[in-house]
């Protein structure tokens, strides 16, 4: 489905594309005008942002809009009515509706960043494996978020709250506006804990070797631990709101 | 053992209520009231295989709550419910893969992929073997007749096309049980005899038990031995048409053409309901008069032409039973 509409895929580009030069724009004015010596460089801030543009589809700062659609018409009666675990169920399809986009949208970013606006190859190969051992994880994280924001429907129906609060929540704390390392000093440890920089910080911090590749495993650590407590979390709300779920109509 | 048993089902609804107008709506915010309402007031019934059962009754009887609670999507606030052995609610998994279920103002495909693929993933979703999913796959297929819109998207189907599709995703993984709500809701009249012939053909053929919800008398009249009444959330009858058709009324209705107009038909143990040009319609109560006798007489007081005898139509008996609960 998401690949019939060329048109919505053009734009989102687009937009992100711009964005992304702000960004870099933003960054470079910055890094001028400091005299004091900053925990990334330049090239690494440049090539974070881009990643962040090339995998932004990939972060949970959505409701799917067709569990939004059977909460509404109570549709979601049928899918009590497949013999399989419904977590399970709306894990796989946060899955299924967090890669395809990303896969479409991340290959001609990546091409045209690095091509004409300075995105660097990853450190090293060893940085590169980390990398892409660590976007795994942040992709298991991230729907396991997305599942809970999706379950949160059986209350909110509306997702008017989830879809204002969640965004700037998750933009901010996983690094898609500052790259974490530049926040202040005094909360770089409780940022480092949320499970936000398990989204998207550490895993581009490993690619352009601001975390070297063989802290990989406390990264995953961090990732795994986070997703266990989300998984957990999603299917005791999923149980309750499950008992109470009133199907509209009849 | 009965194939479903349902002993003393309860559930209640609660729904917020407020005063209308502004005042009202202010007064919402500080102070919320609540109405129960019984959807389901102690039902109970049960079924052997191979039943098709008519599950009737009028809007908001609990009728679709009854189904919900049987297909283990609702729990119910009280009472016992074994089905196939099970409790619906508590053990769904199981449960649900022995059962199909159909609603009918809703569709279970997947509205923009191609028929044939939301099939395909619903073989995946019920583990069902390849060979015998194929085997049925190609029966329904042509059975129901759905190999001409079978790549188009459900989103494009006609209703009765979609409706078709519909059941036969039910089916598909060849369940014990059926569960129908309201199957033939705005179809015309070509898709509504496809799918009740369907319908009977699975039940006489498969053994599949069927609980079939329906506004539709005729579907009734086609399809269904067995008929359960519901309103106010209890069964108010439960038998055959023949039984329900003597609880309410033994009345019987006689037509006579006349063999010219301006003749005026009166009896004294029949009774005048409707009079057009040269036809005249009686109501009469058999235990009173036997219909022969009736024939007999007006037939020897008056110059008829024809005349038959018909039970009331079953839309007024129902009719009938429905008033009794308001």
């Amino acid at each position: 489905m998401l690949l019939q509409y060329r048109a919505a895929a053009v734009a989102g580009f687009g937009t992100q594309l711009f964005w992304g030069l702000i960004m870099v724009m933003i960054y470079e004015a910055f890094y001028r005008s400091t005299t004091v010596r900053q925990p990334m460089e330049l090239g690494q801030v440049v090539t974070y942002v881009w990643l962040g543009q090339s995998f932004l589809a990939m972060l949970p700062w959505n409701v799917d809009s067709e569990i939004r659609g059977m909460v509404r018409q109570g549709a979601v009666a049928y899918e009590l009515l497949r013999p399989v675990d419904l977590f399970n169920l709306w894990y796989s399809r946060a899955v299924a509706t967090r890669t395809a986009p990303t896969l479409l949208r991340s290959a001609p970013m990546f091409i045209t960043a690095m091509l004409f606006f300075g995105m660097q190859p990853p450190d090293s190969i060893a940085s590169g494996f980390a990398w892409a051992a660590a976007m795994i994880g942040a992709l298991m994280l991230g729907c396991a978020i997305s599942t809970i924001l999706n379950i949160s429907l059986l209350w909110t129906i509306s997702s008017e709250g989830v879809s204002r609060i969640v965004p700037a929540l998750v933009l901010i704390f996983s690094g898609g506006i500052i790259p974490l390392p530049l926040f202040p000093d005094w909360a770089q440890q409780t940022l480092r804990v949320l499970p936000f920089a398990g989204l998207a910080d550490f895993p581009y911090r490993l690619y352009v070797g601001n975390i070297p590749p063989d802290r990989v495993l406390f990264v995953l650590a961090h990732q795994v631990a986070w997703t266990i407590a989300f998984v957990a979390l999603g299917r005791a709300i999923l149980s309750r709101g499950v008992r109470i779920m009133v199907v509209q109509g009849g | 053992m009965a194939q479903i048993e349902v002993e003393n089902l309860v559930k209640t609804f609660r729904v917020a209520e407020r005063d209308p107008g502004m005042w009202g709506a202010i007064k919402g915010l500080a102070e919320r009231r609540y109405r129960t309402i019984r959807a389901l007031d102690g039902i109970s019934f049960s079924l052997e295989q191979g039943e098709l059962v008519g599950y009737i009754g009028p809007n908001g009887a609990g009728k679709s709550t009854t189904v919900k609670v049987l297909a283990g999507i609702l729990v119910p606030d009280s009472g016992r419910v074994e089905i196939l052995g099970r409790v619906p609610w508590r053990e769904r998994i199981e449960h649900v893969r022995r059962i199909g279920v159909v609603f009918g103002q809703r569709t279970q495909l997947w509205w923009d992929l191609p028929v044939i693929e939301s099939f395909d993933l619903l073989k995946d979703i019920y583990k069902v073997a390849e060979e015998r999913y194929e085997a049925a796959r190609d029966e329904l297929i042509e059975l129901l007749g759905l190999r001409s819109f079978l790549d188009t998207p459900v989103r494009q189907l006609s209703l009765g096309q979609r409706m078709r599709c519909d059941l036969a995703a039910s089916l598909l993984h060849s369940p014990e049980l059926l569960f129908l709500d309201e199957p033939t809701i705005g179809l015309d009249a070509v898709s509504k005899l496809a799918v009740r012939d369907f319908i009977k053909r699975m039940n006489r053929e498969r053994g599949v038990t069927v609980i079939l919800t329906t506004h539709d008398m005729d579907d009734i009249e086609a399809l269904c031995e067995r008929i359960m009444v519901i309103g106010n959330g209890v069964i108010l009858s439960d038998g055959t048409l023949g039984e329900l058709r003597s609880r309410i009324s033994s009345e019987r209705r006689l037509t006579v053409h006349l063999a010219d107009d301006g003749v005026d038909v009166s009896d004294p143990d029949a009774e005048v309901v409707a009079r057009q040009g040269n036809q005249v319609k009686l109501r009469f109560d058999p235990e009173r008069v036997p219909a022969a006798v009736l024939i007999s007489r007006i037939a020897s007081k008056y110059p008829v032409r024809d005349l038959f005898v018909e039970n009331p139509p079953i839309e007024e008996i129902i009719a009938e039973l429905y008033k009794t609960i308001e």
